[in-house]
């Protein structure tokens, strides 16, 4: 949906971003178009590694055709403003699947807007987001299903979880669930935490520095989203950044 | 080796240790037992330089270095190890690869070259074997998973790896059968027992001792040691109980 003026506070999907960047940028090109066609299976590999200070809003605009299915991969990691937003519809049988690390520090606001449209019955959609904020960043998610009361046997997992590494870091979380059919799963959990300082400990009675620790916990924590990249180089390449990333953090 | 002197240690501005004093030299193998809530693990965790431990008065002096100053990754690295009474799960970090970070960063601090992947793996299948440990669970996740008994071997294991000159062992045989100590125990003393190594055992029991003969046995109370001698001392807390032994 693209929307012609400047977006404030009320706007739903707008409530914690950082909407003085937007301004700056707005208006935004319209979203990119995604049609996987019924029975297709999809895949989409999205690295948003903006440069310092940069503001990046992506909006896709999504429909899976009957039986047809998109996985997508996201690390959100760059610029002032990191904004990636999902609509999807999901037609009979479809299936979408997002997997999605959001890794922010200094100043940076990184969110991820997801709205999924169970439009037809026996559709499947898991989300699974990773977010790491360290100094003052801010990550959002802000996740929508709408099951439409003809979409039976809808299911659809949404699983949030947050890692703050200090306390001017931010992490919001927005599930929310609209649904109007009566046989369906939708599960959805979201927690804010922060280093574990037994296992902070417990590594650091083996020999490990305080950095290292850190690093491999934050690696251990978003371990597991991309390892079911198609694509090995492109596989490498999220690794890479996101090692980078968390060491920046510091 | 180990030399304590008038440790005083608060947690939450409560006093747990008040004034322990304890001398431990190369080649010795001691034991502390004592009553719940006298200080043993409190002791450990001060020697290991956990964070909330406070060590208010007294020192502690490790191969003539001050103990107490250092951060907790760096008495490691000098050569201190200390084995938990609950080893901590660490999700989706492997103990292959948590071990060799360990062994790296202790040999970097240490001036070291660090180990290659087959070098380690070498050495990583050679302990885990003396503690009769599958090489597959150490490709799993830190104590993700294991029983009460197999994180306890894989504390041995990390012993056994990292090779320390000291090891601070609390509550080492708890949870675990009978088999399983038998091999623990032997783990400690192919591990350990060694001229130039020591060990302190903290027990609530005995037959821990049957199997690793310590040379000295103190008996913690209060945040003291009440009273110290050799492996008999341990027997008559065994016959006699702690208030009977303490008192005589």
């Amino acid at each position: 949906m693209t929307v012609l003026s400047v977006p404030t506070r009320r706007d739903e999907a707008w409530r914690y971003s950082d909407l003085d960047a937007a301004a700056r940028v707005w208006p935004v090109a319209a979203p990119e178009r995604i049609v996987v066609a019924p029975g297709e299976a999809r895949t989409l590999v999205l690295l948003q590694d903006g440069a310092e200070g940069e503001i990046v809003i992506r909006d896709h605009a999504v429909e899976i055709g009957a039986g047809g299915t998109l996985a997508v991969h996201l690390l959100n990691s760059g610029g002032a403003l990191g904004r990636v937003t999902f609509d999807v519809t999901l037609a009979r049988q479809a299936h979408f699947e997002l997997k999605a690390a959001l890794i922010g520090g200094e100043t940076q606001t990184l969110e991820l807007i997801t709205t999924l449209n169970h439009a037809e019955p026996e559709a499947t959609s898991a989300q699974t987001v990773r977010a790491i904020a360290a100094g003052k960043a801010t990550t959002n998610y802000l996740g929508q299903i709408r099951v439409a009361r003809d979409a039976q046997k809808t299911d659809a997992s949404q699983s949030f979880k947050a890692m703050l590494l200090g306390r001017t870091a931010t992490a919001n979380a927005k599930p929310e669930l609209e649904i109007f059919a009566d046989d369906v799963k939708c599960a959805h959990g979201a927690s804010i935490g922060q280093l574990d300082a037994a296992a902070l400990f417990y590594m650091a009675s083996r020999g490990i520095d305080p950095a290292t620790a850190k690093a491999l916990l934050l690696e251990a924590f978003i371990a597991g989203l991309f390892d079911d990249m198609a694509d090995e180089a492109e596989r490498e390449r999220f690794a890479t950044v996101a090692r980078a990333k968390l060491e920046a953090l510091g | 080796m180990l030399t304590i002197d008038n440790l005083h240690t608060e947690i939450d501005g409560k006093a747990i240790l008040k004034g322990l004093s304890l001398s431990i030299n190369a080649g010795e193998i001691h034991a502390i037992m004592g009553p719940n809530g006298a200080g043993k693990s409190t002791l450990a965790y001060t020697l290991g330089g956990r964070p909330g431990y406070e060590a208010t008065q007294g020192s502690a002096t490790f191969n003539g270095a001050d103990l107490l100053d250092m951060e907790p990754h760096e008495r490691a690295a000098a050569g201190l190890f200390l084995g938990f009474q609950y080893p901590v799960e660490i999700p989706g970090v492997s103990n292959v690869q948590f071990l060799r970070e360990a062994l790296n960063s202790q040999r970097r601090a240490r001036g070291e070259e660090p180990l290659s992947a087959a070098d380690f793996l070498r050495l990583a299948r050679e302990k885990a074997a003396l503690l009769g440990m599958d090489m597959e669970m150490l490709k799993r996740p830190v104590n993700v998973g294991f029983s009460g008994g197999e994180k306890k071997r894989a504390e041995m294991v990390h012993m056994g790896i990292l090779d320390p000159k000291l090891a601070i062992l609390d509550e080492t045989d708890s949870g675990l059968d009978i088999d399983a100590l038998k091999t623990v125990g032997a783990g400690i003393n192919a591990i350990m027992r060694a001229p130039d190594k020591a060990v302190l055992l903290i027990t609530h029991y005995q037959r821990l001792l049957d199997y690793v003969r310590p040379d000295f046995v103190h008996i913690l109370a209060a945040g003291r040691i009440v009273k110290s001698g050799g492996p008999e001392l341990a027997l008559a807390l065994e016959k006699e109980g702690y208030a009977e032994v303490i008192a005589a």
